[in-house]
């Protein structure tokens, strides 16, 4: 997993609330055998429409999704989190993430990175005026900017301090569990010589 | 304080603990198929990690191999994609893979234990939840999930936090022609599906120590269906009996080691459990599902229930949409339900010793005119024991179709399918909506009830054959 200090890339504002997982990744597309290539069913519901955000030529590049609240409810798939990084997204900003999105974002080295509601708002506002305008998303002081001078945002994001030390130093499950490789090797060394093997 | 089981196999287990975390558990044995492990495998290789105990890994194909034509390409395109995949993993990471057509290939569950490679003491993960199955042995057994394949797959250990202790003591002795499967179904009706949720649970009594290994796969294969996290039995002579001679079994003084450590693995007495269950097996009868989980059951000797008589609001809820689902009437006598399709088979009754029973109880009549009868070894070695003994020959002349080896029907994966309205008596383990096809009408039975329905086309027990025959 990479680590995640600070990102700044092209923001696009995605005005819903309450996007489940079955519009981040409908279900007809988790047929794959891979981690990858799942950006195709992105939100391919609304991505038929051209008007659809994402469509829009000055968000081909977007990296930063900034969302209503509630975002990620519904089922348990880890490939929602996929599917936004395969197409390309560091970070989602958005009021309120579900707990197991967060959770699996976390795990897999996407940022969920929740703020106030009046941000998401001024960030919108922002993104309005300035279509295909950046936004940084700074994991070391936990905060986000975008814009210059007497209009810029800087505000602060939650979130907690486990999964930012987790994305800090790129540690994914495997990760951590592997800082204490030590323990699993010497345990292994005591293990009798007549437990099975399948080799 | 003493020990329980569970505790002693999860403590020999523990790599790393630490206040407040989850403890770090070795993983004696990693059960891959073809349906969770693709994933994981790729999330490796995007990583650039290696599997760190291909020794301690062994995957089989099982979950969506046909049940015919099975040395021909596999005709739909997701199943043969991820068979595909889990050879080129397996290939790659050096992994130990029994393919299609190879004589160890088989549902996962009835291969460790056949190859002897379940023993008791161990801990055992899968992406299955039915992982569970290989307690009989006395060994932690659970399902994990895809990231934690991966997890195991790179690490050999997983985080886990302690689950609760939970004794099941089933005194007495099943009565004549009443089996494991009755016992564990009895079981779930009386907690309901939830009612082991975090416990691991230990299975004891006598009529449990009566229980073959066969039987005893059964009652743990169906842990999960009432929310357990993993269920064990304790290791006895019946146990090291079966795991004598088999391939990957130790031998000589590793035997002599072996043995003596296993025979230390039994609760202690003055161990202590989170929660204790009595039931009485010489009470039991056959048990036969009427709804849609396995908890909505009732003796084959009773009537399909009256959403009424629930106390619960829930459960009268649960039983109502249930009835509609399974095209069910409140206070149908059970054994007039007529079933279309019988599918024995599965890690629940895939065995040779299922196969034996069914084979016995068929021999000498017909597969009912309206019902097909579908037989399917668990695996390639129970499909090749059951020829030698001329089962296969029983099956077919009642009328009924003998098929390759693989979970099959149990979740209409492969082309083994019940149609929408389509009613089944079926030997495996769950009976949600649309579990064996859409639509389909799921009843769980034995290995007896299955094949005296096949014969009378209504749900049945063999003593009511014994009076077909003599009328
Ligand atoms: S037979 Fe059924 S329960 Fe057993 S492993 Fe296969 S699908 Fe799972």
């Amino acid at each position: 997993m990479d680590k995640f200090t600070t990102h700044t890339g092209v923001a696009v504002p995605l005005k819903r609330s309450n996007v489940d997982t079955d519009q981040i990744i409908p279900a007809v597309y988790l047929k794959r055998v891979t981690r990858t290539g799942f950006e195709d069913g992105l939100f391919a519901a609304w991505r038929n429409d051209p008007e659809f955000v994402l469509n829009r030529p000055e968000y081909a590049e977007a990296s930063v999704l900034v969302a209503g609240p509630d975002f990620g409810t519904g089922s348990s798939r880890e490939h929602a989190v996929w599917a936004l990084q395969n197409y390309g997204f560091k970070a989602v900003i958005s009021s309120r993430f579900a707990d197991i999105f967060r959770g699996n974002s976390g795990k897999a080295g996407l940022l969920a990175a929740q703020v106030d509601e009046k941000v998401v708002q001024k960030i919108w506002d922002h993104l309005d005026e300035h279509p295909g305008a950046t936004v940084t998303v700074d994991l070391e002081s936990r905060t986000v900017r975008a814009g210059e001078g007497p209009d810029a945002i800087e505000d602060s994001f939650d979130i907690d301090d486990y999964t930012r030390y987790r994305l800090l130093n790129g540690l994914d499950d495997i990760g951590i569990t592997l800082t204490n490789e030590a323990d699993i090797t010497t345990y292994e060394a005591q293990r009798p010589s007549w437990k099975p093997a399948t080799l | 304080m003493g020990k329980t089981l569970s505790e002693k196999v999860w403590d020999e287990h523990v790599v790393r603990s630490a206040q407040g975390e989850p403890d770090l558990l070795f993983i004696d044995l990693h059960l891959i198929h073809e349906v969770t492990s693709p994933q994981a495998f790729d999330g490796l290789r995007l990583a650039g990690r290696k599997v760190r105990r291909p020794d301690l890994t062994l995957a089989t194909e099982d979950h969506n191999v046909p049940t015919l034509d099975w040395d021909k390409p596999i005709a739909d395109p997701v199943s043969k994609t991820q068979v595909d995949t889990l050879r080129r993993n397996a290939d790659e990471f050096g992994v130990r893979l029994h393919p299609l057509g190879d004589i160890e290939q088989g549902i996962v569950h009835v291969v460790g234990p056949q190859l002897g490679l379940t023993q008791p003491g161990m801990t055992i993960v899968c992406g299955d939840s039915h992982t569970s199955t290989h307690g009989a042995f006395g060994a932690i057994a659970f399902g994990i999930g895809t990231s934690e394949v991966e997890h195991v797959l790179a690490t050999q250990t997983l985080m886990q936090a302690k689950p609760k202790t939970m004794a099941v003591t089933i005194n007495g002795s099943l009565p004549e022609g009443v089996t494991a499967k009755d016992m564990v179904l009895t079981l779930i009706t009386h907690t309901g599906t939830g009612g082991g949720q975090g416990y691991i649970v230990e299975y004891r009594g006598q009529a449990i120590e009566e229980l073959s290994m066969e039987g005893r796969m059964t009652v743990c294969n169906m842990s999960i269906e009432w929310g357990a996290k993993a269920g064990l039995i304790a290791p006895d002579q019946t146990t090291f009996d079966y795991i004598e001679g088999k391939p990957e079994a130790p031998t000589g003084a590793d035997w002599d080691a072996a043995v003596a450590h296993w025979k230390t693995l039994v609760t202690d007495e003055d161990a202590q459990f989170d929660k204790e269950i009595v039931l009485d097996a010489s009470t039991m009868t056959p048990f036969v599902t009427w709804g849609t989980n396995p908890g909505q059951g009732v003796p084959l000797g009773g009537n399909v229930p009256d959403p009424e008589s629930f106390e619960e609001e829930q459960d009268r809820v649960g039983a109502e949409n249930a009835l509609k689902y399974m095209g069910l009437e409140a206070g149908t006598p059970m054994r007039e339900v007529h079933v279309d399709t019988v599918f024995v088979g599965s890690c629940t009754n895939g065995r040779i010793e299922d196969l034996r029973l069914a084979a016995e109880i068929i021999k000498g009549h017909k597969v009912a005119e309206g019902t097909r009868l579908l037989v399917v070894p668990g695996s390639v070695r129970v499909r090749m024991q059951a020829e030698t003994e001329g089962l296969h020959e029983v099956f077919i002349e009642a009328g009924a179709e003998w098929r390759g080896a693989g979970c099959s029907m149990c979740l209409g994966m492969n082309p083994d399918q019940l149609t929408p309205g389509e009613r089944s008596a079926s030997t495996s383990n769950r009976n949600f909506e649309g579990r064996q096809g859409k639509g389909g009408r799921t009843h769980l039975v034995s290995i007896p009830v299955a094949a005296a329905t096949a014969v009378r086309g209504t749900l049945s027990s063999p003593a009511d054959l014994t009076e077909l025959t003599t009328v």
